[in-house]
C-alpha cells in the first residue's frame, strides 16, 4: 500500500461505509476491519439512543437502534459533540416508513431535542418582573422581552405530543383516555434542572414574537389573534415564573 | 480550592457519579472527562465539572481532534477546547494517535494509519498547532490495534518518541491498549512496555476489554468490564520501572456504582504507592 496519507484516509472511509474500495482489500479481508465498522456505527447509534430517551421508551431500544442505524447511514455525524447529534432525527422519524403508525414520534423526538438544548444552554441571570411594573402603558408596549437561551417552546397542532412526551419522560403510564388534539410545550431551566409545562398556542406565538425582537405591544397582538380570550397578564406572569426571559429592554 | 497535589489513581467521571465524585476524599483521586461532552454553553453539566474541579484535579482527554488526519485540526473545535481549558484549568490534557474526523464527517472511533515520514510530519504539525492554540503541552495516547497495516516506516514507539522530541508533547501510555494490540497483532506486550520512553509518560490508562463476540480471536477495547489480571500485571511491571504516574481507570459502559470503581482505583493507588517507594529506593 503505497499511497499518501490523504488517499489512505479516503479509501479507508470508503471501505468503512462499504463503498467501492479496491485499495483496501488487504485490510477489509482481516477480521479486525469489522471492529472499526461496528465501532463507528455503534458510536453514532448509541449517541442517538442517549439523546432521544423518550423515543426509546416509547418504541423500545431495539426499534430506536434499528431506526437510528438507518438515520446514521443517511446522515452521519458532522460534529464530534455527539451530545448534539440528531438534529435531523425528528424529521427523519416523521418521514420514516416504519413509523407511519406513530405520527407523533417526530414531535416527541423534537421535545427530546429541546430538552438537550435547554440542558446545555448558556447560563443567564433572571429578569426581575418588577422592571415592567412601573412602566407607562406606552413604554410597556414598546419594551422588548428576550427569551433565555435555556427557554424553548413548540406548538404541535396535530397531536398531543407533549402529553405523550411528558408521561414517558416522567416514566408514568399514558392515560387510557388521551385527548387527541394539538398541544404545546415550554421547557426552561430552574435551579439547574430542566422543567417543562404545557404551553398554549398563544404562549408559543407570543414567545415566537419575542424571539423575533418584536415589541411587547405587537407580540401581545399576535398572541391575541390566535387566542382572542387570552388573559395576557396571566401569560406574562406565568412565563416570568418559568424563568423564560433573559432581558427586558425598555425604550 | 486548587492546591498542590500528587495525582495518584483517577477515575473517568460519569454524570451518575457527580455527587459522589464531589464528596470523595480518597488519597490521590482525580477525574478525567472527554472535553467533547463538556463543550456546551452552560448548564448543570458544566457547573458540576467546575464544582468537582474545585475539589479534585481534572484531566481533559480528547477523542476527536483527529491529529492523524491529513489536514490541520478544526479551528472551531480548538477554540471550544481552549475555552474549556481556560474555564476548567485541567492538570492534564491528552489526545490520541489516531484520526476520526475526515472531510466534514465525524466517525466516532480511533482509526489507524500507516506510520510514515509523511504522517509523522503531519501529526507533529497538528500537535504543535494544538499546543499553540491551548497554550499547553498535551500527551498523546497509543491506540488499540485490530489490523496488520502494511506500509509502516516506524514502529509505534519510534513514532511516539519522535513526536515527543519534535513537539515537546508527552505520552499517555494505555496499558490495556498495549495488551490488546499485542494479542491482536502478535507482539510481546512486556517488551513493548519495557521499551516505552519512561521520561515522556505523563499519564497511564487502565481499562477492561472483552473477547470479540464475532468469534475472531480478537480482543476488543470495550471499557465495559473490570481491568483484567494480565493488565494489572503489566501495570505493576511499568510502575516498578518508572515510578508514580497519574493513572486512570477508564470505564465507559456497564458502569457500576461509584464504590465499585473506587475499589478498583484503590488497587491502582496501592500499586502506585509500592512502585513509587521501590523506584525512590533505587534512585537514592
Amino acid at each position: 500500500m503505497n499511497t499518501s496519507l490523504a488517499s489512505f484516509q479516503d479509501a479507508f472511509i470508503d471501505a468503512l461505509y462499504e463503498r467501492n474500495s479496491t485499495e483496501m482489500t488487504t485490510l477489509i479481508e482481516q477480521p479486525g476491519f469489522l471492529v472499526y465498522r461496528n465501532t463507528v456505527l455503534k458510536g453514532s447509534v448509541d449517541a442517538l439512543v442517549a439523546n432521544f430517551p423518550t423515543v426509546e421508551r416509547l418504541v423500545g431500544t431495539e426499534w430506536i437502534k434499528a431506526a437510528g442505524t438507518v438515520h446514521v447511514r443517511q446522515s452521519p455525524p458532522t460534529d464530534s459533540r455527539l451530545l448534539q447529534y440528531g438534529a435531523g432525527f425528528p424529521d427523519f422519524l416523521n418521514a420514516f416508513e416504519h413509523a407511519r403508525e406513530l405520527p407523533y414520534l417526530g414531535d416527541v423526538a423534537r421535545l427530546d431535542l429541546l430538552w438537550t438544548q435547554v440542558h446545555c444552554a448558556a447560563d443567564e441571570p433572571d429578569v426581575d418582573p418588577s422592571e415592567l411594573a412601573n412602566l407607562s402603558p406606552a413604554d410597556l408596549a414598546l419594551s422588548r422581552l428576550t427569551p433565555k437561551a435555556a427557554c424553548r417552546w413548540a406548538w404541535f397542532p396535530d397531536n398531543p405530543a407533549y402529553t405523550l412526551w411528558r408521561f414517558n419522560r416522567e416514566e408514568r403510564d399514558i392515560p387510557d383516555e388521551l385527548d387527541w388534539r394539538g398541544e404545546g410545550a415550554l421547557l426552561t431551566r430552574k435551579q439547574a434542572q430542566v422543567c417543562w409545562q404545557a404551553a398554549s398556542v398563544a404562549d408559543c406565538t407570543f414567545l415566537d414574537a419575542c424571539a423575533a425582537h418584536l415589541p411587547l405591544g405587537q407580540a401581545a397582538e399576535k398572541a391575541l389573534e390566535v387566542q382572542p380570550d387570552l388573559d395576557f397578564s396571566e401569560l406574562i406572569a406565568r412565563l416570568f415564573r418559568a424563568d423564560a426571559f433573559a432581558s427586558v429592554s425598555i425604550p | 480550592m486548587k492546591t498542590v497535589f500528587q495525582m495518584g489513581a483517577g477515575l473517568g467521571l460519569k454524570p451518575n457519579h457527580y455527587p459522589d465524585a464531589f464528596d470523595c476524599a480518597a488519597e490521590g483521586l482525580w477525574f478525567e472527562v472527554h472535553p467533547e461532552n463538556y463543550m456546551v454553553e452552560g448548564g448543570p453539566r458544566l457547573a458540576w465539572l467546575e464544582a468537582i474541579g474545585s475539589q479534585h484535579p481534572l484531566s481533559l482527554h480528547g477523542v476527536s481532534l483527529s491529529l492523524a488526519a491529513d489536514c490541520p485540526p478544526d479551528e472551531s473545535h480548538l477554540k471550544r477546547f481552549k475555552a474549556l481549558v481556560d474555564r476548567i484549568q485541567p492538570a492534564l490534557i491528552s489526545e490520541h494517535l489516531a484520526w476520526s474526523a475526515w472531510r466534514g464527517q465525524y466517525h466516532p472511533d480511533l482509526l489507524p494509519f500507516p506510520r510514515t515520514v509523511e504522517a509523522l510530519q503531519r501529526i507533529a504539525s497538528n500537535i504543535q498547532r494544538t499546543q499553540e492554540a491551548l497554550g499547553r503541552s498535551i500527551a498523546i495516547e497509543n491506540p488499540t490495534h485490530y489490523l496488520s497495516l502494511p506500509g509502516h516506516e516506524f514502529s509505534e514507539i519510534e513514532f511516539l518518541t519522535e513526536l515527543s522530541i519534535r513537539t515537546g508533547c508527552g505520552l499517555l501510555l494505555d496499558i490495556n491498549n498495549v495488551h490488546i494490540s499485542a494479542h491482536n497483532l502478535g507482539f510481546d506486550a512486556s517488551s513493548y512496555l519495557d521499551a516505552f520512553p519512561a521520561e515522556a509518560i505523563m499519564e497511564i490508562h487502565l481499562a477492561g476489554h472483552a473477547a470479540d463476540p464475532g468469534n475472531t480471536q480478537l480482543l476488543i477495547d470495550t471499557h465495559d468490564a473490570p481491568i483484567a489480571e494480565d493488565v494489572w500485571q503489566l501495570y505493576r511491571r511499568v510502575i516498578e520501572r518508572i515510578g508514580m504516574r497519574p493513572t486512570l481507570i477508564e470505564r465507559d459502559d456497564n458502569i457500576p456504582g461509584f464504590d465499585v470503581l473506587l475499589a478498583e482505583r484503590a488497587r491502582a493507588q496501592m500499586l502506585l504507592n509500592i512502585g513509587n517507594r521501590r523506584v525512590s529506593e533505587v534512585t537514592i
